[in-house]
């Protein structure tokens, strides 16, 4: 071995399939998407109303059965908008969102759109902790989270 | 009743980009060996193995097997060795691991070892993103970088927080780094630098951002006996934990303040006999992946009230010639091998606590926080060290 050799790279990939079953609760959720209702469940001993959906409360450890459609309107809790590319990740500028629905006690992530992001400036005038957001929905609806396309600002 | 416990020894590897120089066994061996050559111990005189990384970002599944070179001929051979993976909080529960082997009575000399080669991956981001739940939000894109980016947004707009504040961390922590040969970003920066970095996700820029690094850190846990045969200045365990939150960010209404961490804190302090942290304390190694996360935990470990954060480091309590230095190493901002830098965090504390932290030096340190968060902003360890047996 001398120093002047260059080191050898050797290239590696993972390319893996998955299947990831939603299960029954978030299988229920995506149907009411596609007509059009946001649906999520409460929980009977702590009563808080869990967005997303999901099969049992994690605080009181009892499963969850009591549907409740909720508002298409909610609060900003918190947001990001994101400027930088990364391999495989949605094209920048996009904006996550953390909204709290209208009845319920726990926001749930999505995006935000139809507001200016390119400019840095003009997004921090834009986008407000505190801002009233609703659904737009997709005209083609599969079942799924992406049939909400993305949350507004409302008027 | 737990036996007392000290740390040793803390060895660490050399850290850049990508160390194209070493296999991943040998990085692993040089953080082993650093250790063993500290304690003065052989292979032989170990009794078990804790084995720390994150499985996707090597590109290697199973690492711990991957490394067996390195673990076996650190004594791990026909030894038991056991595998933590807790997402960021992975070097942080390995420590614990060889703390708790340690402390339960049943091995009397444990090494613990922590690696990762994030230089290894081509999209850290990408890999980042499969920690995100399948069904309802891995499309969004989000990551580490986001989750933090959402923690910030929300300690602009409730206290007041900004780019000025994060930039003023990064520079103190890029500062500090360019003390330590075992730092990854060893260059000068300036608050003006800092700010004309390009925007990764609103409020962080690149310099409020860890880097990707190549990393390995090895601790030396004994029991008392054993612990003052080795040295005479050992690092003592005088508290240690960790806390789970529960997965669902939008379940938290809190992202600002972290109060999984202020809990676990209190928990820890008792142990330890802590009352006031930023008197009593005399260096923290806090996992600051990214700038606004330190403010946040000066918050939440009881460094000052909720809010004040920034104030901390406005008025430069947490530098190397304030009343409580925080990362003298230059932190997680500066170096960032995954599984690896929870440990780096206790290797730190220990070096600083046993006086051989070289140029990065806290003079008379006597009590030494180290912390680590992990998973989606919701794991969190915690190991206070001292000078002086509990």
């Amino acid at each position: 071995m001398t120093q002047e050799e260059e080191i050898i790279i050797v290239p590696g990939r993972w390319d893996l399939p998955f299947r990831h079953t939603a299960g029954r609760v978030a299988s229920h959720f995506f149907y009411g998407l596609k007509e059009k209702r946001i649906l999520a469940l409460r929980c009977p001993r702590c009563r808080r109303v869990l967005m997303p959906p999901r099969p049992f409360c994690e605080r009181c450890f009892v499963p969850l059965e009591d549907w409740v459609e909720v508002g298409q309107q909610g609060v900003l809790e918190a947001f990001t908008t994101c400027y930088a590319r990364f391999t495989g990740l949605p094209d920048p500028p996009y904006c996550l969102i953390l909204v709290k629905l209208d009845g319920t006690d726990s926001a749930l992530q999505h995006l935000l759109g139809e507001v200016e992001l390119e400019d840095i400036d003009r997004m921090k005038q834009a986008v407000r902790i505190g801002m009233r957001l609703e659904a737009v929905w997709r005209e083609e609806r599969e079942g799924g989270i992406q049939d909400i396309r993305y949350f507004r600002p409302v008027e | 009743m737990p036996r007392r416990v000290a740390i040793v020894a803390a060895g660490l590897s050399r850290t850049s980009s990508h160390r194209v120089d070493v296999t991943y066994p040998e990085l692993v061996r040089e953080a082993v060996s650093a250790a063993l050559e500290q304690a003065g111990l052989q292979h032989h005189d170990i009794d078990a193995v804790a084995y720390g990384s994150m499985d996707p970002f090597d590109g290697v599944f199973a690492p711990e097997r991957w490394n067996v070179e390195a673990c076996a001929g650190a004594g791990a051979a026909n030894l038991p060795l056991m595998k933590i993976t807790t997402g960021g909080t992975t070097g942080g529960s390995t420590a614990l691991a060889g703390y708790y082997h340690v402390a339960s009575g049943l091995f009397d000399v444990v090494l613990a070892v922590a690696s990762q080669r994030v230089g290894e991956t081509l999209e850290a981001q990408l890999v980042l993103n499969t920690a995100i739940d399948p069904i309802y939000e891995r499309w969004l894109g989000a990551g580490a970088i986001t989750i933090a980016a959402l923690q910030g947004a929300r300690h602009f707009w409730r206290y007041g927080t900004t780019e000025e504040d994060l930039a003023l961390i990064s520079v103190k922590d890029y500062e500090n780094a360019r003390r330590n040969p075992y730092a990854h970003l060893m260059r000068m920066l300036t608050v003006q630098d800092a700010l004309q970095t390009r925007m990764i996700s609103w409020p962080l820029r690149l310099s409020d951002c860890c880097p990707s690094s190549d990393g390995a850190a090895a601790l030396i846990f004994a029991s008392e006996e054993r612990a003052r045969a080795i040295t005479d200045r050992p690092a003592w365990v005088i508290g240690a934990g960790q806390i789970t939150d529960n997965y669902w960010v939008g379940d938290r209404t809190w992202y600002e303040d972290w109060d999984s961490l202020s809990m676990l804190a209190r928990r820890v302090y008792r142990q330890a006999k802590i009352s006031d942290p930023l008197r009593e304390l005399d260096v923290a190694e806090l996992y600051n992946a990214f700038s606004i996360q330190e403010i946040i935990e000066y918050e939440a470990l009881g460094f000052c009230d909720k809010g004040k954060g920034a104030e901390l480091i406005r008025k430069g309590v947490t530098t190397m010639e304030g009343e409580l230095p925080v990362c003298p190493s230059g932190g997680v901002l500066c170096t960032n091998p995954i599984g690896a830098s929870g440990m780096i965090r206790v290797a730190e504390a220990a070096l600083q606590t046993m006086g051989k932290a070289g140029d990065r030096q806290v003079p008379n340190v006597r009590k030494a926080l180290a912390h680590a968060w992990g998973a989606a902003i919701g794991f969190h360890t915690l190991m206070v060290l001292s000078s002086e047996a509990p």
